[in-house]
């Protein structure tokens, strides 16, 4: 199974590089761009066919080291 | 005053911190491997600055669930004494000793330059010799060093007196011009300034020693 672990800051917490994009697109002519947030993605392949589980061990990887909870919040997205 | 330095692959300040150990001291720092499991009997660990893990993930993340850091957290639970140096205070946060995160520095620049702390509370085992108030010159030199915790926490940290050190001038954007923390059993610093390197005047200035010397002092 293979799954797609979505990590983003949380809402409010300052992302100075999601700033700087949003800055840069504006430069570029881009004038439709309000706030940018960044993030990340992590693909992960997983030996487990049963989805119940695989989301239960994702989320423990997630709290455990994936995301920083204090900052960020994750998603996770299961692909079959 | 017997120490111990963590050697986490990417750390660059290992050896920063077991000169200024050893000058201070008289004694040199046991290095511990970060793949060991058991620290030797030691008063002080100390995690030194750097990019430990080349800062994958987050700076800090991967070495916080290093086996060494099994040692290091049972050590802090006995009590015993902990400074996070810049990487160093990363990995503390990370692995939970103590609270809030580093995040980006505000303007997107890694700093590396002397910074004017201020001495924000002294009845600690980190800072009895400095002077409540003393404004000290301590290099930093990192690209995340900008503390962030909720505002619960940050009432909390001044509440309970456990904000050490705040920058006059703040680099980096951290919260409240935050520069060190103590865990809330006091035994358990971290700071992005780098005091190991301000301890010979060789290196720029002496202002870390009072730091070496309130260690030395509370652990003698």
């Amino acid at each position: 199974m293979k799954a797609r672990v979505f990590v983003t800051l949380k809402n409010g917490v300052l992302d100075p590089q999601g700033k700087a994009i949003g800055h840069a697109l504006n430069g570029l002519g881009f004038g439709s761009v309000g706030e940018v947030r960044q993030g990340k993605v992590i693909d992960l392949e997983l030996n487990e066919t049963d989805a119940g589980k695989a989301k239960a061990e994702l989320k423990a990887m997630c709290d455990k080291l994936l995301a920083n909870t204090v900052i960020e919040k994750y998603e996770i997205e299961l692909k079959g | 005053m017997k120490s111990a330095v963590i050697v986490f692959p990417a750390a660059n300040c290992d050896r920063d911190a077991k000169v200024a150990l050893e000058q201070m001291t008289g004694q040199a720092p046991a290095m511990v491997w970060h793949q060991d499991s058991e620290l030797p009997d030691v008063d002080l660990v100390v995690l030194p600055g750097g990019f430990s893990y080349g800062d994958y993930l987050r700076c800090g993340a991967m070495a916080s669930q290093s086996r060494v850091m099994q040692a290091v957290k049972a050590h802090a639970d006995k009590g015993g004494m902990v400074l996070g140096i810049c990487n160093g205070f990363q990995v503390l946060t990370e692995s939970g000793l103590l609270p809030g995160a580093l995040m980006r520095n505000a303007g997107l620049k890694f700093v590396c330059k002397p910074v004017t702390l201020s001495v924000e509370e002294t009845q600690n085992a980190f800072a009895r010799h400095y002077e409540k108030g003393q404004e000290i010159t301590v290099p930093v030199a990192h690209g995340e060093g900008n503390y962030y915790a909720d505002e619960e926490t940050l009432n909390r940290l001044e509440g309970e007196g456990r904000v050490v050190f705040r920058y006059k001038g703040n680099p980096n954007g951290s919260a409240r011009d935050i520069a060190g923390i103590l865990n809330d059993k006091r035994n358990v610093l971290g700071m992005m300034p780098h005091p190991e390197r301000v301890v010979d005047p060789v290196t720029g200035g002496t202002d870390g020693r009072a730091l070496f010397h309130s260690l030395i002092e509370t652990l003698s």
